[in-house]
């Protein structure tokens, strides 16, 4: 048994050493526009591990990620513009002053993004939770909508429609793609934990699991408050990737498509996250000739969604029909490996 | 305050929550039986006010008769999604279902949006609609009263279909248990699917409402009604259709006496219903008519 352990540990370091490896290898040998994808990649392998936690382990229909996702860029944003240059951007009316003393570092800026997300997530699950999960889902979209309609009524913090630009870069592969690496082992270990096993309680039998005493709130609060968080982390590295947001880059689309990954990959897996995030990001590069008018990567213009959404729609519902287990269904990359030796045996 | 302009904007408010109430109609009694949240009926909505748009303005019908075509399109629409999407779905997980209803409700949206453009049409209202009468010292447009009368109108009807025939009664037993029902000898499915026609109806007549009261239709514009309709029915209590309306009229008076009399707080008129949601979550999750859906329904 000890042995065994120590084996899956071994693959699991080695994993990690070939990912950054890669991640080396990608910012130096790479083009501009492939570091890009591989930008986006790592961010949303961030937002698809944490959002298939609520969604797919806990098995609660979730539509947060686009509000937690804003907030998250917005306090960044927020924290990492230099204020010579919030001093020009305020258009519509003066900022509050306390706008003009906010700064940060890097990492700080990340961890109180993912912090606010996580309190609010905090705040929203009482209301939620008190009653069976089906009307998280209404609560979450309609959270999304109040996130934007704060951000546009609130030019004083936000700048209103106009958003926020000149947020320094930092986001680069090593930072994505670290946070990745951080973002899946946390997730992954919380699925083996003691919580986990909570979690997929509630999943498979809510009932069963509250009769077995198993604190179905407190599972499904903690599974909410960590997918926030991350969403938090993965919308600074977000806006401190494109360097400009604004409130319409976080309409609902933006859930849509990581909604898309973690089906398509399968729900209740992280490994699955991880491929469908592959699947999907690239795959919405490859579509692009479905709709010319569309600008890098989907969410950066909605002026003109088209044919590939609806192509994306036909997808996941066709997988719901004739698919639902997705590619991996529950399982983890070393169920697979496990299988395999059975059958070999 | 002067009386004429606070009764005006109790007609209008009167008038914007008898839209929710239809739309809201349809989100409760699918709630009812399958527990589902339908997300796409907002968008069957939308596709009620296009149809209502194209029979008067392509093919040139009368309003009544692009009303008819309308309310029968929008209502195949909802029994295709049925028995398309939801039926297979019968006994998977929950949340199968609804991840199939948001495929459909972003399906609606997009594919609307690729083939019809997503600038928003200028709907062509009938001029009688737009006639202003004066009723005691108020004026105010045909419309603003038609809504109202035949919100009540269907009302009756459906709550007649619901508590008088067969079919109601199926509908109430498949509330409580479908397995039963099914036993008995009744069409689970083909009730299912007659639900799903009624509420689809329901919402084209809302959409095309819409449509008259603000003239123009676009890809877009079930999205937030549909979830202030749903939050409405959550509001009144859901699984009830008199809830339903009580909780659209209580979002549409508060949405138009707060930009009313408060103007400053017009940038968050979409807010309110999500306000109300939460607050009725929190200290009566049952709705205002407080039915407990586990023992009551409709």
């Amino acid at each position: 048994m000890n042995i065994a352990i120590k084996k899956d540990q071994w693959i699991n370091l080695a994993i990690i050493a070939v990912v950054l490896w890669f991640i080396w290898f990608a910012s130096s040998h790479f083009d501009e526009y492939t570091i890009r994808i591989l930008n986006n990649i790592a961010i949303f392998i961030i937002l698809a591990a944490s959002y298939n936690l609520i969604n797919g382990v806990t098995g609660q229909f979730s539509l947060e990620p686009n509000g937690f996702v804003a907030i998250g860029a917005y306090v960044t944003a927020l924290l990492l513009v230099t204020p010579e240059a919030k001093l020009y951007q305020y258009a519509i009316v003066d900022p509050y002053p306390f706008v003009m003393t906010l700064h940060a570092n890097f990492v700080t800026a990340l961890l109180l993004a993912g912090t606010f997300s996580a309190l609010l997530a905090l705040c929203l699950s009482f209301p939620v939770f008190r009653v069976r999960g089906d009307y998280l889902a209404i609560v979450t979209l309609g959270f999304g909508f109040i996130i934007k309609i704060l951000a546009i009524n609130n030019p004083e913090v936000t700048n209103g429609s106009l958003g926020l630009n000149d947020i320094p870069e930092f986001s680069n592969l090593y930072w994505t793609g670290g946070i990745a690496i951080i973002a899946v082992i946390v997730v992954l270990n919380i699925v083996n934990s003691k919580f986990g096993r909570a979690m997929k309680a509630v999943r498979d039998d809510e009932d069963a699991a509250t009769a077995m005493g198993v604190n179905t709130f407190k599972a499904k609060t903690l599974a909410f408050c960590t997918s926030a968080f991350f969403e938090g982390v993965g919308g600074g590295l977000l806006a401190a990737l494109l360097t400009s947001i604004s409130p319409d880059l976080f309409d609902f689309f933006f859930t849509f498509q990581l909604l898309i990954i973690i089906v398509l990959g399968g729900l209740g897996s992280t490994t699955g996250a991880i491929i469908g995030t592959v699947l999907v990001i690239g795959g919405s590069e490859w579509m692009r000739f479905l709709d010319e008018p569309m600008k890098f990567l989907s969410y950066e213009t909605t002026a003109m969604p088209g044919m590939r959404m609806v192509v994306f729609s036909l997808i996941l519902i066709f997988i719901m029909l004739f698919a639902r287990e997705g590619i991996m269904g529950k399982r983890e990359l070393k169920d697979l490996f496990k299988s395999k030796k059975k059958g070999d045996k | 305050m002067d009386v004429t302009i606070f009764m005006q904007q109790m007609i209008n408010g009167f008038s914007l929550g008898s839209m929710y109430a239809l739309i809201a109609i349809g989100y409760t009694m699918v709630y009812g039986v399958l527990r589902l949240i339908n997300f796409a009926h907002g968008d069957i909505m939308m596709v009620g006010g296009f149809l209502g748009y194209f029979g008067i303005a392509v093919l040139g019908l009368p309003f009544a008769a692009a009303v008819l075509l309308a309310v029968v399109g929008s209502a195949l629409l909802g029994m295709a999604s049925d028995r398309i999407a939801y039926r297979p779905l019968r006994s998977a997980p929950k949340i199968s279902l609804l991840i199939t209803a948001i495929g459909i409700s972003f399906f609606l949206e997009n594919s609307f949006n690729v083939f019809f453009g997503g600038v928003p049409r200028a709907f062509p209202v009938p001029p009688y609609m737009e006639k202003m009468v004066e009723v005691s010292g108020l004026m105010m447009p045909v419309s603003a009263i038609l809504v109202p009368v035949v919100t009540v109108i269907l009302l009756v009807i459906i709550l007649w279909v619901l508590f008088k025939t067969k079919y109601g009664m199926a509908i109430r037993a498949l509330a409580f248990d479908v397995d039963t029902v099914n036993l008995m000898g009744i069409d689970a499915n083909r009730i299912i699917t007659l639900v799903f026609g009624m509420g689809s109806a329901l919402a084209a007549v809302g959409g095309i409402f819409w449509a008259v009261n603000y003239p123009s239709v676009e890809p877009m514009m079930g999205v937030l009604v549909g979830l202030k309709a749903f939050a409405a029915a959550v509001v009144g209590g859901i699984g009830s259709v008199g809830g339903a309306v009580i909780g659209g009229l209580i979002i549409g008076f508060t949405e138009v006496v707060v930009v009313a009399f408060f103007p400053e707080l017009g940038g968050y008129k979409d807010a309110f219903a999500f306000v109300f949601l939460i607050l009725i979550l929190l200290f009566k999750p049952t709705g205002i008519l407080g039915l407990d859906f586990e023992k009551s329904r409709f």
